[in-house]
Order: structure tokens, then sequence, then C-alpha cells
């Protein structure tokens, strides 16, 4: 065999690997029930959940619990589905954390209770509003 | 009344610019394929065309900043990406915020490198210009803004606000111009932003040129010279990109509070790959050069490099990335033009390439194991196989948006943890490279067989062991993985070091480029693993308390809570949080906020007392941004004030809340790296119940936890701010409260007048308290103070010590130095062929 073929499968070799592991460690989107669900069945990879803060009749976050160090917290998010699932996140409140339109959670389930968040990505509303210009001009 | 003018007139502009180049690539076509005595009449008006082309690009960019600077909020781009506080260099960056005035500045750069080539080129122009003016024609066309039935091709960066809102207030009043703009995103406020698009946009404008040249050669059937004018531009082009990136990384460092310089995210990574790919151009080009071979892997990298910056484009800009990044763009309709500019191009080079595949010259002989071009191509293959597996998982968003376009569902997420996920394979990816530039500089400067190899690489290899075992017991690196990286890297630079000083000895310092960008690598990777590896989080909470004794008490806490004045210890460190500070003009340190009162006018302030020689009380200071606070962070050892550190936070209303920025303290040997990750918000305070007191003079009692002496009170002849008449009483109580090392004078202050009685109550905003003095009962000799307590002024905090980081700086200086070097070697090597009329 000549080396020029050796180099070749060896490229192959770490392309395939390479691939393999891309597949392998990417993560994915659930809901929180099959969240759940991959957690029973011993899955404790970190995936992603997008959903929405719950809010009260008034359009007010509920829900959200500071911890007394102000290091971490807790909050309720509501899935796409409408599964509503306590959330628990081990990093101070995010700044516009309580006016972002969207949330997306990465980490995995602890218990049925408690959903542990190791990154929160938000989703802020558009920068411009019409409501904007219209302040603007007061 | 509203300006239109300049809007038209950059209209108009992009409509000539977009004309033009479309000429310019007609007459350049014709120019191409005419007689040679036609051939100059068609060259004179080509060259015509394309300088009206590149005047309207300026004038582009001009009426845009014309806008920008003359603050005209008519127009929307003005608008939603400056205000009046910004000052000049910000409003320079106001300018390519939006992806309009960035396509401005792409195209502004490629005009650039038009003219350059124009002028430096003979036999190339034609069909180099003719690929830039195709360029051109597709960019101009993503600020084109026009209409065509249902198709809008563009978006124009012209349009007036009440074109592109429908606020009701322009039915009212057509010609509305706001006050003020919604201002430019905090986090673009830095001169690193000022400075790092215009480069990063040079490095993508650049990678146009040896693509071109590579176009050229196939069209001319001169499948190889095009390599010669290319190479220094490659060089240039990974060196600008290079450059670029680096300053993001700073940028990024420097302003985000990620607590780090590169993260993973898409938007980097799309830029990086195509960098990788064209360092490897590079190399493969100047093997060519040297040895006919590798001819077609450096087309093929050219143009993957090429294609790359405009795969980076799509994904960063065309809205794909969505959720998955946090800086990528909204969309703005252009996805479907970006793709068809992508594959317009790829559809071209694939397609001239495989037409001339067959006549590319290669060399039969197998590459032998002691030539340089089996390691140069081995280097290549690993820079390959390196962008390949960032690029693969960072399109998992693209992936996605196709398989639903064509109606499938796909719910694969980018992986959930990316420095762990890249940094697997990154790491060894990079001991490889390292390891291949120390054997390879070897096997370029002489012919090597397997004896002179172990000659040449021995005693490199006896020094760099010794100095890493020196490097791995000095800073106790005892992972097995970093310690073979810190050989690895060790051995490039001195590998590398012992060539640059035999050229140096025997030839030219122009031929040093290579072995300078080499050694650079080397302490890059060695920066890298020290300040990633080993940056140690020190905000660990220490206070040994636990909150909710359950499994929360086990995660890492990564940050402290500091009250105002309180020591916490941290590590090596008591720290202890001061209080809010501004930046105000012609002062060279922070001011404490508390002696600074708004005015209500744009970034002035009422100066509440003196400030050592700066100012006095009563005078009007003017604040640099009134909405950046600077929060004091002293660092004390043994009780001695070590020093302060002063990390921002930005409330910006317009933007979307909050933003902070870290502080570093710069050692020589590592950062101390702060930021504020939470705040206490005293703009709008819940006061608690009231609680009353009833105090001697001279008494000592508690409000709150604080000891406080009421040192009696005084009758006042006369109140600031406040006319006192013939027979009013006021009465000020003067009150001590300590808190920790810090004493306050708090001052109610009580006034009668008419028998009727007015409270002054003064608020603490440090201290979260609002006391007044409520009455007086001067038959016990009694005060009556009314206490409400809000909360304490906190900030959370984070800490972390980033080893060695300046070894990661130093070393890209020397790399993009060592590539600067090159560039000079190519140049000159392709102008004098150039000269001797043989190109």
């Amino acid at each position: 065999m000549k080396k020029g073929h050796i180099i070749g499968l060896c490229i192959i070799a770490v392309a395939i690997a390479i691939i393999m592991t891309s597949i392998g460690d990417a993560s994915s989107y659930e809901n929180f029930d099959t969240a759940w669900e991959m957690k029973q069945d011993g899955d404790d990879k970190a995936i992603h959940v997008v959903g929405q803060l719950k809010k009260d009749a008034a359009g007010q976050v509920t829900g959200l619990e500071v911890r007394e160090d102000k290091t971490s917290f807790t909050f309720v998010l509501v899935d796409n589905d409408g599964t509503e699932q306590k959330v628990f996140y081990n990093e101070p409140v995010p700044a516009d954390f309580q006016r972002s339109e969207s949330v997306v959670v990465i980490g995995s389930y602890r218990e049925k209770e408690i959903f542990v968040a190791d990154k929160i990505l938000m989703k802020c509303p558009s920068k411009y509003q019409e409501t904007d210009v219209q302040s603007a001009g007061m | 009344m509203i300006n239109t003018f300049m809007g038209n007139l950059g209209h108009l502009m992009t409509i000539v610019a977009f004309v033009s180049a479309l000429v310019t690539a007609y007459s350049y076509f014709q120019y191409f394929k005419a007689s040679e005595i036609e051939k100059a009449s068609w060259r004179r008006f080509s060259r015509f065309s394309f300088y009206i082309h590149a005047v309207s690009v300026v004038m582009i960019a001009f009426s845009l900043f014309e806008i920008i600077y003359n603050h005209r909020y008519e127009y929307f781009y003005a608008y939603s990406h400056s205000s009046k506080a910004l000052p000049v260099h910000y409003m320079i960056s106001s300018f390519w915020e939006g992806q309009e005035g960035a396509f401005i500045l792409w195209a502004f750069w490629n005009v650039i490198l038009g003219v350059i080539l124009i002028n430096t080129n003979k036999f190339w122009e034609g069909p180099v210009m003719l690929v830039f003016a195709l360029v051109q024609a597709f960019l101009i066309s993503m600020i084109m803004g026009v209409v065509i039935w249902d198709l809008k091709i563009g978006s124009s960066p012209f349009m007036l606000l009440r074109d592109a809102t429908q606020a009701p207030i322009f039915q009212l009043q057509p010609d509305f111009v706001p006050e003020d703009g919604t201002g430019l995103n905090p986090l673009l406020q830095n001169i690193w932003m000022v400075i790092h698009p215009p480069t990063l946009f040079l490095g993508y404008a650049s990678t146009l040129v040896p693509f071109a040249f590579l176009i050229g050669g196939l069209v001319t059937k001169r499948y190889s010279e095009w390599i010669r004018p290319a190479l220094p531009w490659a060089i240039f082009s990974a060196m600008i990109l290079g450059m670029g990136i680096i300053m993001g990384a700073y940028w990024a460092y420097v302003t985000l509070n990620f607590g780090g310089y590169w993260n993973w995210d898409p938007v980097e990574n799309a830029v990086y790959v195509p960098w990788l790919i064209m360092v490897a151009a590079i190399h493969t080009m100047i093997t060519f050069k040297k040895s006919a071979t590798a001819l077609k892997t450096s087309i093929v990298l050219v143009i993957l490099s090429f294609i790359l910056v405009l795969y980076a484009t799509f994904l960063v800009r065309s809205g794909v990335l969505g959720d998955a990044s946090v800086h990528s763009f909204t969309d703005l309709g252009l996805s479907g033009q970006l793709l068809i500019y992508m594959l317009f191009f790829l559809v071209i080079a694939v397609f001239l390439a495989a037409r001339a595949w067959k006549h590319i010259p290669t060399s039969e002989k197998e590459a032998d194991v002691y030539s340089r071009e089996f390691w140069i191509f081995l280097g290549a293959m690993t820079l390959g196989l390196m962008s390949f597996q960032i690029i693969l998982p960072t399109s998992i968003p693209a992936w996605n948006a196709l398989v639903e376009s064509f109606g499938g569902i796909s719910n694969m997420a980018p992986p959930a943890d990316p420095v762990e996920f890249y940094t697997k394979f990154q790491l060894w990816f990079a001991v490889v490279i390292a390891l291949l530039t120390a054997v390879g500089q070897y096997f370029w400067w002489q012919k090597m067989d397997r004896k002179a190899l172990k000659d040449a690489l021995v005693t490199p290899y006896i020094i760099s062991v010794l100095l890493s075992a020196a490097v791995i017991v000095l800073t106790k690196v005892y992972d097995w993985k970093y310690i073979i990286v810190v050989l690895a890297g060790m051995f490039t630079i001195v590998a590398n070091s012992v060539i640059l000083l035999r050229i140096l000895r025997k030839s030219t310092f122009k031929l040093a480029g290579g072995s300078l960008a080499h050694i650079g690598l080397g302490m890059i990777l060695i920066g890298i693993m020290f300040s990633s590896g080993y940056s140690d989080v020190i905000s660990i909470n220490m206070s040994g308390l636990t909150y909710s004794n359950s499994w929360e008490d086990e995660m890492n806490k990564e940050h402290v809570l500091l009250w105002i004045n309180k020591p916490t210890q941290m590590k090596d460190y008591t720290v202890i949080y001061r209080g809010r500070q501004k930046k105000v003009v012609g002062v060279p340190e922070y001011v404490p906020s508390k002696i600074l009162e708004s005015t209500g006018k744009v970034n002035e302030a009422l100066a509440l007392e003196d400030y050592k020689d700066y100012f006095k009380k009563g005078d009007l200071v003017n604040i640099v941004l009134e909405e950046n606070d600077y929060f004091k962070i002293d660092y004390m050892q043994n009780e001695t004030l070590q020093f302060s550190l002063s990390p921002m936070s930005q409330f910006n209303e317009g933007m979307g809340g909050l933003i902070s920025s870290p502080d570093s303290k710069i050692y020589l040997d590592k950062d101390l790296y702060t930021y504020v990750a939470a705040m206490n918000d005293s703009a709008d305070p819940e006061w608690k119940e009231d609680e009353n007191y009833e105090v001697a003079p001279g008494e000592q009692f508690h409000i709150a936890d604080f000891v406080t002496y009421f040192d009696g009170a005084e009758v006042l002849k006369e109140i600031e701010g406040y006319e006192l008449q013939e027979g009013d009483i006021a009465v000020k109580a003067k009150l001590r409260v300590l808190d920790y090392d810090v004493e306050k004078q708090l001052n109610p202050t009580f006034i009668i007048r008419n028998g009727q009685v007015g409270k002054l109550p003064v608020i603490d905003d440090e201290l979260g308290l609002k006391v007044s003095l409520e009455n007086i009962l001067p038959e016990q000799n009694k005060f009556v103070f009314k206490v409400n307590q809000y909360q304490k002024d906190y900030v959370v905090m984070k800490a972390i010590v980033k080893p060695y980081i300046n070894v990661l700086w130093i070393g890209t200086i020397i790399m993009l130095f060592g590539l600067t070097v090159a560039i000079v070697r190519r140049f000159d090597e392709f102008a004098k062929m150039r000269d001797k009329g043989l190109e």
C-alpha cells in the first residue's frame, strides 16, 4: 500500500470520527415531557427546551424566586406544549430576564420537580418597537 | 423640515454603483475577449466605469455617515443606530452596527483593493476585475432597497423612519422628526468595536483577491501562473483576517462578561474557519512555488476560503442561527439573496475548476517522507480537518432550516457545552499543527534524510524538553493533556527560533516571516492553555453559610454577594464594594455617583461636593455617557488596599436593559478579571413600614443594623434650596451612622412655619435608608426619628484569574508580524517578475 493511501485512510477515519461525535454530542430541542422521559430512560444529556416565563393575568412574571445570596434562582417556564416546569439556574438573574419574550434553557432534569439549567438563552423583544417611536415623540 | 436630499443622494449613488458594477463586468469581459487592437479602448472604458463605481461607493458611505453625523433622525438608520450623546468615534461604530452599513464597508474595501490591483497588475487586470465587478454587483444589491413586483431586492439604509415603521405619529404628522435616536448598543461602545469591524471586513474583502486571480488563471488557462500574484494577497488576507479575529476576541474579553475571549459561538466559528483554510492555502501555494506540487490542493483551498467567507456571511446575517448565537443579526429578508450570491460563485468556481482539472499539472511521483511537500501536505490536511470539525456542528441550525424547508422536522441543537465539545478535538489538532510546524521548517530550509533530521532536531528537542520541564514545575502544570500542549508549543518555539537565528545569520530578515509566525503560534498555544485551562474562579463563596441545605449547596457558587462596605473574604483577597461611580469629562479617575446630581440634561450633572482639585461644589460637570455606572471594588490583602477595579454596567432603556462589562487588573503573569453580574436597583425603592425612634442628643442607638450616634441638633439660619421666611424655625438633626469602616452624616431637617410642620427627610441610597425628623419633644429633651428601610446597596460579582494571558497576546502580535514580513517578501517576488514583463 502506498503512503498516500494510508494518509487518505487516516483522514477519512478522522473525518468519520468527527461526523460521529458531532451527531453524538449534538443536543436536541425537546419539550418538558420528552425531556423527563429521557431522564427516566437514564439519559442525562443536556437538552434544549424553548418556552416562556409564566405570567399572571396582569402580565407580570410569577414564580421567580431568588435565593438569599442572590447567586442563584428558580423560575417557572412554560414550554410550547403548555407544560409548566420549575427551573433552577445557578447564576444571578440575568438583567433583562423578566422582559424576555422567550427563553431557551439548556440542561437536564434533576428530579421531576426541578429542571437544572446549565445555560439560559433569552430572546428579547426586538429593539425597535413601533411604540418606541411614538414615545420618543412625546 | 425633514431632509430627503441626503437619502435620495445615497439611494441614487447605490443605483449608480450597481449599474456601473454591471457595466464594468461587461466591459472587462469584452476587454478579455477583444483582439489586441481593441484591447486598449476596452480597457480605458472598463477602468473609467470602475472608477465611476468607486466614486459612487464612496458617496454611498459619505451619505450614510452624513446622516448619522448630523443626527438626521428622520432616517431609520440614524434613528435606530445612533443618538445625540455619542462621541464621533462611536458614530463611526454606528455606521456599521447595522447590516447595511457593514455591506457598505465591505464594498468600500473591495473598491480600494480593486483600485490597487488595477494599478499593480498588467496581465491579470481583465479577468480579476471582472470577478471584482460581479462581486460588487452582488454586494451593492444587498443595500438597493428596490421592490420589483413582490420581490424585494436588498435593504436600503436610506429609508426614512416614516416608511420603515408604521408608527401612528406619522399619520398625524408626516414630517415628524424624533428628538433623539435610540442609541448605539452599549456593547459596541468600545474602541475595539471602532477598529475591529473594518479590519474584519478588509479580511473578508481580501479573500476575494486570491480567488479572483485563481478564476483568472482558470479562464486564461494559466493554471499555475496565478499563484505568484495571488500569494502575497493570500498572506495579506490571512494576516488581516487573523488580526480581525484577534481584535474581536480581545473586544469580547474586555467588553462581554462571559469570562473569556473565545466562546465557540457560531459567529466566531464562522469567521475562524475561512481563516484556517486560508492559512492552509498559503502553505500549499508556497510549496507549489518551490516544487510544483500541491497545485490542485491550492485551487480547492482558495475556492473554499472565499466561499466560506460568503457562507459565514450567510450564517450570521440570514437569521438562520436564530437563538443559537448570542450575536446573530436579525433577518432583513436577505437570506435568499445571500444564498444566491454564495451559490453563484460556488457554481462558477467549481465549473471552471472541473473543466480545467485534467489540464492542471500534477507531479506524478509520490511525495517522500523526507520531503517538505509531505509535511506541508500533512499540515494542510490537519487544518482542513480542524475546519471541518468546527463548521459541521456550527451548521446545525442551517441543517435544521434546510430539512424544514423540505417539510421535514429536525430537532438537532448545537452541542450543549460548546467549549468542552470543540476543545476535545481542537486541542489535539493544535498539538499536531505545532509539531508539524517545528519539523516542517527544517525540511523547508535544507535537504533532509533520516540522519540529517535526527541531527537537526535533537538539539531543539532537548532544549524544549528542558524548558518545558521548567515551565511545568514552576507553574504546576500537572494535567497530562496540558503537559503535552506545553511540550508541543515549546518545541515549536525553540525549533523555529533556531531556524530564525540561522536565517538571520546567513541570509536576510525578509525570509524570517515563516519562522516568526510559527513562534507566535507556539506562544498562542501555550497562552491559551494557561489562560483557559488554568483559569481560576476566585469568587467562590467562602462565608461557610449554607442557605438551603439541599443539593443546591453542592453546586459551585461562582459568584459572591457583596454588600456595600462589608469586607468579604475571597481566596487570597478581602474585597469590599465601595459604591457606584461615574466618568466625568476632564477628571482622570472615576467620581463617586453620590456627589453628582443629574440636571435633567443629557450627560450633565451638578456637583454636590468638592472633588479633589477637579471641581467645586455647585459646578456643572459633564459626564461621559451618563448611563454608565462603574462599581468600585477594593481588593485588600493584609488590611491594606492593593488595588481597586471598576467593572461597568449600563442601563439602557432603548436597548433592552442592562449590559455589563468587566474590569481587569493586569499583571505581567496574569489578569485578574472582575465583573458585576447583578446589582441593586434603587431607582424605585419599595420602602418598608415606618420605624420610630425617640432619642436624646448624645445618645447612641441602632437604625436597622447600623450603630448610630445622635450628635445633637442645631437651629439653621438658612437652608439650601429653600427660602426661609421671617418667623420660620428650622432645626437640623445631626446623625452619624456607622457602616463598617464608613461613617455617614445624615441630617434630616424640621421646619416650623406658622404652626405648620415641614419635614425634609434624607435618603441614603447606599445604606437604603430614609430618615426624617418627625417631632421634637422639648420637655423630655427627645427627638423623634422616622426610619424607612429598603435594602443596602450590593453587587453580585464574579472574579477570575487568567494566568499568562499576555503570552497569548504577545504570540498573536509576533504571528501577525511574521505574516507581514512574508507579505513583503512575496510581493517583492511578484513585482520583480512583473517588471521583467513576465506577468
